[in-house]
């Protein structure tokens, strides 16, 4: 018994003084994997990080296009905690970011016309979320009904669902005139969320990740329903056995998600790019998952890595032009936090392992 | 469209094709020792690049496939590594270097983009081109194109006619009693997924050194993740998936055949299409409604139909064994 509960709150509960030196070696390795790859493109890796730097903090446009980055990431990273918490491997995030975006577009353009703009905006952004949902639900309900893995179901509805996005743009919501990679035709400025300045930043969009997240903190670590869902994840059928509704608790996370995802999804709509675009989502679905994996599914550390991420993301942007080096480094960077961090995460659990001689 | 125009189209889809049928022939000999390869899109980019810049260096097209190879042979050990020897989530980590490697491919990619460089050479094969419409079709490309036929039939011969190949399919669907029987799981694993992961490597290859010719930034995204739908629709039968990648191949000719009549839609919304194909393959095969409705016919029927349509993931696939 006391084995099992030691076992359980291993994966759960993410403890930095355990793992601690196999974490820091795994950062020392990344920088050094890092300055590695800068050396060799025959640049010095300390000009590269001050133009990073100067690049995401640099003027107030720079600093504010951190948060409009760090709006979708954090809701995204949020909504991810519940799925990962039941166990559950939600790559269709992306797409359900893409969904939340596609319905926001859908009730801007049907009401623009009819309702006054604020309703049309609250309208807009509720149908994200809805739109997300739906997504989310599709992946949840093939998950849980038709046994279909969740990793290939998400990942193959992100696909529908950018596919879906391009059909529209180049389709029946093709510009007037001329359809195009950039977009839907723009809407009015009264649609646009309230920004800060004339800046990408805008503050509506950042309260509510920042409600999300407290949302999510709150209901992982202080409720029923989060300790039913940790209980899920980690062990589907014993919790079964106890009588927990596990269809209801894996298809409530994927709805959280879904929302989350489907919320970031409309705001990119009103907050930022005002139409629909391609990208809409920005890969920052995929980027959330990273996030996430970070830092082992623990809320309390999503604020300041999808910050971090999200200044290396906007820092890169100028590197093409200033340094005449390719803006991929951001997701290099990224990218190789996480698997060492992934792989020290191993390393640590074998130690401890062979030190506790099980 | 006629039937020459009708020939020359097939032909062009089964060509390029090419690398997908390497990429999801290799995908296949993972996961059926038990090993999810999720980086297949970053191993393809970063391959592509390495292979490319390594053919331009030496001038050699054989180098640069080599170079590909060892590329998605060293993205495969990481993946073993992680979920075979550390146990940790072959998912994660495999959807880490999907990403890890598209941005790395772009990062270092940067001084050969637009470079024009060495490609495959192209070769009718004697005698067999002459065999009418069949020749034209299969025999009038290049030697990576007839690598691939060969290499589908050998996949298959090893799996289902040789023991080793028994072997590899035990050790992805029952590990335990594959090792209660003396088989070296772990050793098994990496080998396969290394064998995969430099198969991928190749496919990579072959889009910068033949059918995409040079390299641009992400100019094969999207492939790996299709090639992963192509494993599922393909049922881990390499026949099959082969088959689905050709399907593909000719869904796309079709695609920007079609492109004039239907207006201004991009090619990019027809490459849903195997991940909506993917999708209710799973839908049709892995529900319990399928096993109900078959209940209902006579037993003799019933059996040959589903032996067509169920084509079960390896039982033991992405989980952890513990050898030890």
């Amino acid at each position: 018994m006391k084995e099992k509960s030691q076992s359980t709150s291993r994966a759960l509960v993410f403890r930095p003084a355990r793992g601690l030196t196999y974490q820091a070696g795994a950062l020392l390795l990344s920088f050094l994997f890092i300055t590695i790859i800068i050396l060799l493109t025959g640049e010095s890796p300390f000009r590269v990080v001050a133009s990073l730097w100067d690049g995401a903090f640099g003027t107030t446009d720079q600093f504010a296009r951190v948060f409009s980055t760090l709006t979708p990431l954090v809701l995204c990273s949020s909504g991810l905690i519940f799925t990962f918490t039941a166990g559950l491997y939600n790559l269709g995030v992306e797409g359900q970011i893409v969904a939340g975006a596609i319905a926001a577009t859908f009730i801007l353009r049907e009401f623009q016309a009819v309702l006054p703009a604020p309703l049309v905006v609250a309208a807009g952004v509720i149908a994200g979320m809805l739109g997300g949902i739906l997504w989310g639900l599709l992946a949840g309900v093939l998950k849980v009904f038709g046994k279909i893995n969740e990793i290939f179901a998400g990942l193959g509805m992100n696909f529908v669902a950018q596919g879906l996005a391009i059909y529209l743009i180049f389709g029946p919501w093709k510009r007037p005139g001329i359809a195009s990679m950039s977009g839907t035709e723009p809407f009015g400025e009264s649609l646009w969320l309230g920004r800060f300045g004339q800046t990408d930043a805008a503050p509506v969009a950042l309260i509510i990740a920042i409600v999300a997240l407290a949302l999510t903190i709150i209901i992982m670590r202080n409720t029923h329903f989060g300790l039913r869902l940790k209980a899920v994840g980690q062990n589907p059928r014993a919790s079964f056995i106890l009588g927990m509704p596990a269809t209801r608790l894996l298809l409530s996370s994927f709805i959280i998600c879904g929302a989350f995802a489907g919320l970031a999804g409309g705001l990119q709509v009103v907050g930022l790019f005002h139409r629909l675009v391609p990208s809409i989502s920005s890969n920052l679905g995929y980027l959330a998952l990273l996030v996430v994996m970070l830092i082992s599914f623990n809320a309390l550390w999503i604020a300041p890595v999808a910050f971090f991420f999200s200044a290396l993301n906007v820092g890169s942007l100028q590197l093409p032009m200033v340094l005449r080096m390719e803006s991929s480094l951001s997701g290099v960077i990224q990218g190789t936090l996480v698997l060492l961090a992934l792989l020290a995460r191993g390393f640590s659990e074998r130690a401890r392992k062979a030190a506790g001689g099980q | 469209m006629d039937f020459s125009e009708l020939i020359v189209i097939l032909a062009t889809a089964i060509a390029t094709a090419t690398p997908l049928v390497f990429a999801s022939i290799g995908e296949t000999i993972a996961e059926r020792a038990g090993v999810i390869n999720l980086s297949a899109d970053g191993t393809i980019l970063m391959a592509a690049m390495t292979g490319f810049a390594a053919a331009l260096a030496t001038n050699s097209v054989l180098v640069g496939f080599l170079a590909a190879a060892l590329v998605g042979a060293a993205f495969a050990l990481v993946i073993a590594f992680g979920a075979i020897t550390l146990k940790q989530s072959q998912i994660a980590i495999g959807f880490v270097l999907a990403l890890l490697g598209a941005d790395l491919s772009s990062f270092l990619g940067n001084p050969v983009v637009l470079v024009p460089g060495p490609t495959v050479p192209a070769f009718n094969i004697p005698l067999l081109q002459d065999i009418p419409v069949l020749g034209r079709l299969l025999f009038q490309s290049d030697p990576l194109v007839y690598a691939s036929y060969i290499l589908i039939i050998v996949t298959w011969v090893f799996f289902y006619r040789t023991r080793p190949g028994l072997l590899l399919r035990s050790v992805g669907e029952q590990p335990a009693a594959a090792f209660a029987r003396g088989a070296n799981v772990v050793r098994l694993r990496y080998i396969y997924t290394l064998i995969g992961g430099a198969l991928m490597g190749i496919a990579g290859a072959a889009f910068s050194l033949d059918f995409k010719a040079g390299w641009t930034n992400r100019s094969t995204a999207g492939y790996g993740w299709i090639a992963l739908a192509i494993v599922i629709f393909g049922g881990w039968n390499p026949l099959r998936v082969a088959m689905g990648a050709y399907f593909f191949g000719i869904l796309q000719s079709l695609a920007s055949v079609a492109q004039s009549s239907i207006q201004s839609v991009p090619t990019q919304a027809f490459s849903v299409a195997p991940f909506v194909l993917m999708i209710l393959v799973l839908v049709l095969t892995s529900g319990e409604w399928l096993d109900n409705l078959m209940s209902r016919l006579p037993l003799k029927v019933r059996r040959p139909i589903l032996r067509a349509i169920r084509q079960p993931a390896p039982a033991a696939l992405g989980k952890v064994f513990e050898q030890d």
